[in-house]
């Protein structure tokens, strides 16, 4: 049962962790999800087996470990709330630009662009325009 | 004594909710924060006094034993972040008081923030792993609320990276979490101390590096850097200061206290450190160098800095984590103030970028003295505290024999003190510009406060305070490391049964 249960962690892992690397950031929110819910997987997991009772006045021998239930629990209301925040930041990121996509720092292309600039005004060929990165043109077709 | 331990914790959280409560009254509001903070900084003071004098303070709550129950310690280490974070913490709430357009406009800001300083607190205090990750997910909650506390295109642009890359350390956490419940049956610190021993070295070795790598995240360090110069300089003036003063230091604490407490500092674990150390304090550098904003110049420095307390920690003996130590304490200060200082800078000029401000020494020295004590701090130049903290490294690094470190600090100093005299030349040298080129930030107004300044100041004169009162700040720093190599102490505090 722990091996089918450590199993299904790992799919969580990795679908959250392929999801991630999308640029749409309603895609990430999922993949986010997916990852809080492998690693929620795995703290109940930690406390041992499925099938054991309940602790009933004391008696703890034999009995389910309640802990790591407790910490999923609050993992899972911590995840839970910030999942929640996310979405209202994607929803505002929507109402501005009509568009979920994360974009790429603006300094950075500032900086691309000036190394660019730069690079052209020399004849040295060794430094010529070596950067074929083009401000402005941002993975359009990434994640869509 | 003992019962004082949770106040820091308690007193902002309550105060965040009566926060809320008084939104309409902002005068109210405004004098609730800083009754707060400035009553956890008294709380602070007597805490690191009864640590240092008494040793370590553990406080159980509900009298549960630490096994089972929650508890919250303070030995040197912690009661120094505490007071040093809670001081920085009220001189930004000062200075965001001053400053019109973040706090006035938005309800949001004095709850929130009192949420992040109850979340800082509270990160030094527990001893409780499972604590510490909702100590952290609770500043961090914070902090995405104030990174992106405008709503303005850009700043929705960069909360996204950080509140992505915020999570997945988060499930990273959780994931650590579960393997070390799995494998020790216990997530109390002290008790992990203990129980960690009884595992392979591989388990260990496997376990240490996770944690590592979680608080890398948050820390900064050299591959999982990338976040930080892209996501904080958006943030509001006093925002960003908080966050580049207080947060990655939240992260640098975690790994000192996980990797001396929890694993018995194996030599590996020292040399990976120093490695990643090296690697952090030049490309942190380098990044500084090519940036034209002062906010990300400065950003990019927070990166070296943390190389620095990292060296220190990867070197493991009691001088190597005395300066580390010193040095967070020092560079909390000054960094907050260079960033108060950026926000001094963007409010005069209606731009923080070098290439469309100057003069500034002509029509707002003061703002130029202010950047000067701790800029020159920063690049270690004596007799300011900087220069102390450097020295007391790079002396723990001779001694450990530890070269190629050594020398990579000196060359990364000098490199500091270049891009700070860029960030001089560009912003307060040379003709004063007509007309800003770009749009005043922010919401539009300018001005100083003198408050503002007020604010800025206090945190340049407590750096100066640090190299005046060095020799008392390097010996608690010198006791907290003995305490953090002799680990004995810590666990039997809390693992002692109360009388």
């Amino acid at each position: 049962m722990t091996i089918l249960l450590a199993f299904v962690a790992a799919v969580l892992f990795a679908c959250g962790s392929w999801l991630l690397m999308q640029r749409r950031l309603s895609r990430i929110i999922i993949g986010v999800g997916l990852l809080g819910h492998g690693a929620n997987l795995l703290l109940v997991t930690a406390g041992g087996g499925p099938g054991r009772p309940p602790i009933i006045d004391g008696a703890a021998t034999g009995a389910a470990d309640p802990l790591p239930q407790a910490l999923a629990l609050t993992a899972i209301v911590i995840t839970f709330g910030v999942t929640a925040f996310l979405l209202a930041l994607g929803f505002r990121s929507f109402q501005l630009t009509r568009d979920d996509r994360v974009e790429d720092d603006v300094e950075d292309r500032l900086i691309a662009r000036r190394d660019a600039e730069g690079r052209e005004g020399t004849d040295d060929p060794e430094v010529g325009p070596a950067t074929d990165f083009e401000p402005g043109e941002v993975d359009q077709g990434a994640g869509s | 004594m003992s019962a004082l331990v949770p106040l820091p914790i308690l007193i902002p959280l309550l105060a965040a909710a009566l926060s809320v409560l008084l939104g309409r009254w902002r005068v109210a509001q405004r004098l609730l924060s800083i009754v707060t903070l400035s009553s956890v900084l008294a709380i602070s003071v007597a805490l690191l006094v009864e640590a240092d004098n008494g040793g370590i303070v553990v406080h159980r709550s509900g009298g549960w034993p630490a096994s089972i129950g929650i508890s919250l310690v303070v030995d040197r280490l912690a009661g120094l972040m505490l007071v040093v974070s809670s001081l920085v913490l009220l001189a930004v709430m000062i200075f965001a008081v001053g400053q019109a357009g973040v706090e006035r406009e938005r309800i949001a800001f004095h709850p929130v923030y009192l949420v992040l300083a109850t979340g800082v607190s509270a990160s030094f205090l527990t001893a409780d792993l499972f604590n510490l990750f909702v100590a952290f997910e609770m500043m961090l909650a914070a902090s995405y609320v104030l990174i992106t506390i405008g709503g303005r295109p850009d700043q929705v642009r960069s909360g996204m990276s950080y509140v992505v890359i915020s999570l997945v350390a988060s499930g990273f956490f959780i994931t650590a979490l579960a393997l070390f419940y799995a494998a020790t049956g216990t997530i109390n610190m002290a008790d992990l101390a203990v129980r960690l021993g009884e595992l392979d070295e591989p388990i260990r070795a496997a376990l240490a590096v996770l944690l590592l790598v979680v608080f890398g995240i948050k820390a900064g360090l050299f591959p999982l850097f990338f976040w930080l110069p892209d996501s904080y300089p958006t943030a509001p003036g006093p925002v960003t200061a908080i966050f580049a003063g207080l947060l990655t230091k939240v992260g640098v604490y975690a790994i000192i206290r996980t990797q001396t407490l929890l694993f018995d500092a194996p030599d590996w674990m020292g040399a990976v450190l120093i490695v990643v150390a090296i690697l952090t304090m030049v490309v942190g550098v380098l990044g500084a160098i090519s940036q034209d904003d002062m906010k990300r110049i400065l950003a990019f420095h927070i990166i070296s800095q943390i190389g620095y307390m990292v060296f220190g920690l990867g070197l493991f003996t009691v001088a190597g984590i005395a300066g580390a130590v010193f040095y967070i304490v020092h560079h909390i200060i000054v960094k907050t103030a260079l960033f108060l200082v950026a926000g001094l800078v963007a409010r005069r000029a209606g731009s923080s970028r070098l290439s469309e401000v100057g003069g500034l020494v002509h029509s707002a020295p003061i703002i130029a003295v202010l950047f000067a004590v701790p800029a020159l701090s920063l690049a270690g130049l004596p007799p300011f505290s900087g220069f102390l903290a450097k020295f007391t490294l790079v002396d723990a690094g001779l001694a450990a024999e530890s070269w190629i470190a050594v020398g990579a600090s000196l060359a990364v100093g000098l490199l500091t003190l270049f891009s700070m005299t860029k960030i001089w030349a560009g912003v307060f040298w040379g003709e004063r510009e007509e007309e800003p080129q770009s749009e005043p930030q922010v919401d539009g107004r300018t001005g100083v406060q003198w408050t503002m300044a007020l604010a800025t100041g206090m945190l340049g004169a407590a750096s100066i305070g640090v190299s005046v009162w060095a020799a008392g700040l390097y010996d608690i720093s010198e006791r907290a490391s003995i305490d953090l190599l002799e680990r004995g102490r810590y666990v039997e505090a809390v693992l002692e049964v109360e009388p």
